[in-house]
């Protein structure tokens, strides 16, 4: 086991250095020069122009540029914002709470209701809940997400005034962030109605987030549930008198679950992409709307930074998925 | 596996009696699952709509009429049977404009699909047939592609060579084709230590003979089901890069853009917003029923399941 993990982990290594020496070189062909977006139509002295380009390194030749660039990164050193003048490593750790906490909530409100929904539409297999319940999850598989986010604004928001439009908090509430999640950091507050506050701005964007997965995950149980429901083992679990209940929520659900747990696993990278959109459209301060604007103010740093950090993520969530299966899954672990 | 029957000799069977059942219990298969039916109903009547759009749709796609501002929808009090599903913020017939837009929609998913198809046949082909460090290269680079987040590693893309239609495409095969690559190996790899690819090359075929003529059609049943697959996710991809701001540019007629120019109508004028989305949500639920239906009938392990 402990050899199928070093050998997973080191596999990642070329990865990583291919998505640092890429983005490196990609982010140099952006049309745009980072000085030029900061000094505006007024214009600079070539004087000032040599010491912005020196400053940021950009007089320097490409190659040297890139090995200190890494010589940098194994510091943990991924630039300055050319915007903010913050390092983009704390910036990002700012950001990050706000998106994992989405994230996260979203993919609770995903597994909630997936599993059980794929788990009905099985054991009802054939019957117009069956029908329903597959229907509105390939409806919510086909789902363009932002328009989605739009609809629920325009329905709960604007029409029945029920949720805020955007931000992850009231402005009236103010704390320190101690764990970076909104809505443990309002209950540390002890500000009345922080919390509600918090739980109402996180809602929709949750539900605008989770739908996809939400979708994926009712769709794979349903399928693997009914593989698992024609087993052997199955039908003597429900001869010997066993409930229906404890045949399908104990004895079937948790051999069909192994592959739900890869899919759940496999979400995490288009959950991040998905956060993009969701973010986008609550202006939820997270990673998401962090890339997008340093996309408009061509802030080479923060992209270079933020796409590898976001990549470095969803390698070493991958790796843990990997592992996790090789767990449960001993054909895995010495194949091939 | 009767693949290495030579075109003649399928010609003389054909001639002979009709055609053995391939084709037939697929369509059966695939007519009995209602759901897909609709959907091939539906998605032949947008292919139709999107083909015909310039005969179809009353008005031209940027054609202003500035004395119907934000006209809503015919059905609507204050609506006009002149423009049955409203105009925008700029006066243009939304029923034109959504037209215009299905064919670049669709346009975009089919160009997607070809261009990831093809490049992803011959990469994982030349993956299968020459290990050592082509096919490491190859793979490595599909782990890249594969480890950053489809849409922001499509934005990236975007970003660097600039906001269009066209670029939308490149960015959006480059974030499919790792699925491809890694498909074709894999079922090629498995097909390769086949008897009848001995035999072939027993026989003297040569290496991109086996490649292309005894191997490839062997693996092309996995291969198109991901064709129908990618076709809707990557009109979902491309309709999400005109929302940001990155793919088609106003005032073009693309869905998505037609969203972000809308957005702030959301309260004034809801059907300028609603009307695109819903195009979108018909149009990639028809084709992922479609999707569904022909991953059942071609999968034998899925019938009637």
């Amino acid at each position: 086991m402990f050899g199928f993990i070093v050998r997973r982990t080191l596999l990642v290594i070329p990865t990583f250095l291919a998505i640092a020496f890429l983005t490196f070189v990609a982010i140099r062909l952006v049309p745009g020069d980072p000085i030029e977006v900061r000094t505006g139509e007024r214009g600079i002295s070539p004087e000032r122009l040599a010491e912005f380009r020196h400053q940021l390194g950009l007089d320097q030749p490409v190659w040297k540029q890139f090995i200190d660039y890494l010589w940098q990164i194994a510091h943990g050193d991924l630039g300055t914002s050319i915007s903010t003048h913050a390092p983009v490593l704390q910036e990002f750790l700012t950001l990050f709470p706000a998106t994992i906490e989405l994230a996260l909530c979203a993919m609770i409100f995903a597994v909630v209701l997936g599993i059980p929904a794929g788990v009905i539409a099985a054991t009802r297999r054939g019957t117009f809940i069956d029908y329903s319940v597959m229907g509105v999850a390939l409806t919510g598989y086909s789902m363009p997400i932002f328009w989605w986010g739009l609809l629920l604004i325009l329905f709960f928001s604007v029409q029945l005034d029920l949720t805020p439009v955007s931000g992850r908090i009231d402005l009236l509430y103010y704390f320190e962030p101690v764990t970076g999640f909104m809505l443990i950091d309002s209950l540390l507050s002890d500000q009345d109605g922080a919390f509600l506050s918090a739980l109402s701005h996180l809602i929709l964007p949750t539900i605008v987030l989770g739908t996809i997965p939400l979708a994926t995950i009712a769709r794979m149980t349903r399928s693997t549930m009914l593989e698992v429901l024609g087993e052997d083992y199955v039908r003597t679990a429900r001869a010997k008198g066993l409930s229906p209940f404890r045949v399908v929520g104990i004895h079937a659900l948790r051999n069909a679950l192994i592959p739900v747990v890869t899919v759940i696993g496999l979400q995490i990278g288009s959950l991040m992409a998905g956060a993009v959109l969701t973010e986008y459209i609550f202006s939820w301060p997270g990673i998401g709307t962090w890339l997008i604007e340093s996309i408009q103010r061509r802030d080479y740093p923060v992209l270079q930074g933020g796409i590898l950090l976001v990549s470095g993520m969803v390698i070493l969530v991958n790796i843990f998925v990997d592992v996790l299966y090789g767990v449960l899954n001993p054909r895995i672990r010495h194949g091939r | 596996m009767a693949a290495d029957r030579s075109p003649a000799a399928d010609a003389a069977v054909a001639a002979v009696k009709p055609p053995p059942g391939a084709f037939a219990p697929f369509f059966r298969d695939f007519s009995e699952n209602r759901a897909a039916l609709i959907g091939f109903i539906l998605l032949g009547l947008l292919v139709f709509i999107a083909v015909f759009a310039n005969f179809l749709a009353p008005y031209g796609p940027s054609e202003q009429f500035r004395d119907f501002v934000r006209v809503p929808p015919m059905w609507v009090e204050g609506g006009t049977a002149a423009f049955p599903l409203g105009t925008d913020e700029v006066g243009r017939d939304m029923l034109s404009r959504l037209m215009f837009g299905a064919r670049l929609s669709l346009f975009i998913g089919v160009a997607v699909v070809i261009a990831s198809m093809f490049a992803g046949i011959a990469l994982g082909l030349v993956a299968a047939f020459a290990p050592g460090w082509p096919s490491i290269v190859i793979m490595r680079a599909m782990d890249v592609i594969l480890s950053v987040p489809s849409l922001l590693l499509a934005i990236v893309i975007v970003a660097i060579i600039g906001p269009s239609l066209t670029n939308t495409i490149v960015a959006i095969t480059v974030v499919y084709l790792p699925n491809y690559v890694r498909l074709v190996r894999a079922s090629a790899l498995s097909e390769k230590s086949r008897d009848y690819v001995i035999a072939a090359r027993v026989a003297g075929a040569g290496t991109l003979r086996i490649m292309f003529l005894t191997v490839l059609p062997n693996c092309m049943a996995p291969i198109i089901v991901q064709a129908a697959l990618t076709i809707s996710n990557a009109i979902l991809e491309a309709a999400a890069l005109g929302f940001l701001g990155l793919g088609a540019q106003p005032p073009s007629p693309e869905w998505g853009a037609m969203l972000a120019s809308a957005r702030e109508f959301l309260q004034s004028a809801s059907w300028i917003v609603t009307e695109p989305g819903l195009a979108i949500l018909i149009t990639v639920l028809s084709i992922n029923l479609v999707g569904d239906g022909l991953r059942d009938a071609l999968d034998p392990k899925m019938r009637r399941s």
